[in-house]
């Protein structure tokens, strides 16, 4: 059944006392989760046919876009070598130490930025320009004071992963229900107390969307700096493979960021569910 | 009975940037309130909108401090918030995020001195005492407003305060759920002996609930006469064998009277106020 937007949304459906009363919740005639799941895996198989035949027939150069077979098979070969491994493990723990850093230093940071009127009022301005500065902008200057190793590869991580968690926390943290705020201080909760069981718990859903955001661009900007300079990493395999003309192992290894970032994005998602699960 | 909360020639401004000429001004929201409420004893203050009537909530529940005048409670003036008053207010402030046992508890953790198990039966205790012991693990996304404000009400008398402060708490909810909690509610208290102060706009509350009703008036904030209540309440909120509630007050003519004797008494006060002052109230 063809269903837009507009029907979806203005279908009829039980209020929310009368989901109360009957207590059971309504069911759409649209949204089935069979359908959803249906429609979505055929997304994916299009998809699949289109990079298998568009090459085979000759609508693509198939040396410089291999069939979806050749470029699986390239991966699998890859994968059981075990090379693939080494590389996804660099680029991993790269992302996830710079993206711990960023997390652990910017949610206090801006914690702290929300509730001192002064400290934000200083630290606004700057905190502005260098998130309007490109981190991969950024990166000869990473390179050129911390060396080509790792260090600088981790700070750029880290760099872009900081403003997303920053501004999201400020945000939350600055946006806390006033109400909550003036019960918190009736039942003479004290400041440290207020900020441990009110402010910190409401904030987390704002928090986690810059968590998210953050997760995503950790993973882009580490396979942008291996791209540039590195001796393992994804970003290496791709730009390496890519030199040696390589094709279809430089599409695995492009696919495996992909399953990286989809990886990393999807178990984001799981824990922000776990921790906003209030938020209905 | 002992003068328990003390209000004496109560002022309170609050700065404000005035529309017309843009310059600051001050806006007397309370001027010269006078107001004893007594040990046990339940108060409704009824004003229209704009009145001042959560400002003097506010004062007694030490979020704000008068501009003049003093505020005292027992004797001694009141300096900030405390455990010996609770404020329930209208717009729900259960953290939604904690179950219903869990925002009581949270009272119990700013009170201090009880364990966790001991909080949790507190907690438990309060939750039976407004009908809601089987709703325990809910959150309150998942209770209706009515629930909700039991479960406010159950989180302020939980820390067993002298005075439970309530501004306008049932106004967010539908006339049955609302005529259902009055009930509920003047029977805490006549089981605890919690001195109340109830904030509302509406006159039928007010007398329903009062021993004494204050009725204020706006620009500036006064008290304009404190109407002593007395009706004969020995049915109120019990049930009959039908279920019904025996006698309702609100249709007997006593109650009619004071709710006439309420309304002139706010409408003359509002017509004379038009004419005397305009704008802004006194500006300084």
């Amino acid at each position: 059944m063809p269903s837009t937007l507009l029907d979806e949304r203005t279908e009829a459906e039980l209020n929310p006392r009368q989901r109360q009363a009957a207590r059971a919740i309504g069911v759409s005639t649209y949204a089935t989760k069979a359908g959803r799941v249906g429609r979505g895996l055929l997304g994916i198989a299009i998809l699949a046919l289109v990079w298998e035949f568009f090459p085979r027939l000759g609508v693509v150069d198939p040396y410089f876009l291999p069939p979806l077979h050749t470029v699986l098979q390239a991966w699998w070969d890859l994968a059981s070598g075990g090379e693939l491994w080494v590389h996804v493990k660099a680029s991993l723990s790269r992302s996830v130490v710079g993206f711990g850093l960023a997390t652990v230093v910017a949610i206090p940071l801006g914690a702290a930025i929300a509730w001192y009127r002064p400290i934000r009022e200083i630290l606004t301005p700057p905190l502005e320009m260098f998130r309007n500065t490109a981190a991969l902008a950024l990166l000869p200057a990473f390179t050129l004071i911390l060396g080509i190793g790792e260090t600088s590869k981790i700070a750029i991580v880290t760099y872009a992963c900081f403003f997303p968690i920053l501004l999201s926390t400020v945000s939350g943290v600055a946006t806390v229900d006033p109400q909550l705020l003036r019960s918190a201080k009736v039942l003479g909760l004290s400041p440290v107390a207020t900020f441990r069981k009110v402010v910190f718990p409401a904030a987390v859903p704002t928090i986690f969307t810059g968590i998210r955001i953050s997760g995503a661009a950790a993973i882009l900007v580490l396979i942008a700096a291996e791209l540039v300079g590195a001796t393992e990493g994804l970003g290496f395999l791709i730009n390496y493979t890519q030199m040696n003309f390589l094709i279809p192992q430089m599409y695995a290894a492009i696919l495996t960021t992909t399953l990286l970032g989809l990886t990393v994005n999807y178990g984001l998602v799981a824990v922000e569910r776990r921790f906003s699960r209030w938020r209905t | 009975m002992s003068a328990l909360i003390e209000l004496e020639r109560v002022g309170r401004t609050f700065p404000v940037r005035s529309d017309t000429d843009k310059r600051i001004h001050d806006f007397v929201a309370l001027e010269d309130v006078d107001l004893t409420i007594g040990a046990g004893e339940f108060v409704t203050l009824v004003g229209p909108s704009g009145c001042g009537k959560s400002t003097i909530l506010d004062l007694v529940a030490g979020l704000a401090e008068p501009t003049s005048g003093t505020v005292s409670i027992g004797g001694r003036p009141i300096t900030g918030p405390g455990l010996d008053r609770s404020v329930v207010f209208q717009q729900y402030t259960l953290l939604p995020w904690r179950t219903a046992q869990g925002n009581i508890e949270l009272a119990l953790e700013a009170k201090g001195g009880l364990n966790k198990a001991e909080r949790a039966s507190q907690a438990e205790e309060y939750l039976r005492l407004v009908g809601l012991a089987d709703f325990a693990n809910r959150l309150p996304g998942e209770l209706s407003g009515g629930m909700k404000q039991r479960v406010a009400i159950a989180r302020s008398l939980s820390v067993q305060p002298e005075v439970l402060l309530m501004d306008e708490p049932f106004g967010a909810l539908d006339a049955q759920t609302r005529e259902l909690l009055q009930e509920e509610l003047l029977g805490i208290w006549e089981r605890t002996g919690t001195t109340v102060l109830f904030i509302t706009h509406d006159i039928d509350e007010a007398v329903f609930l009062g021993q004494r009703v204050a009725v204020m008036s706006a620009r500036p904030g006064r008290i304009r006469e404190v109407v002593d209540i007395r009706l004969d309440r020995s049915g109120a909120g019990d049930h009959d064998i039908r279920g019904d509630i025996r006698g309702d007050i609100r249709g007997t003519q006593a109650f009619a009277g004071y709710r006439h004797r309420i309304w002139n008494l706010l409408r003359e006060r509002s017509a004379g106020s038009v004419g005397r002052r305009e704008g802004v109230a006194s500006v300084a």
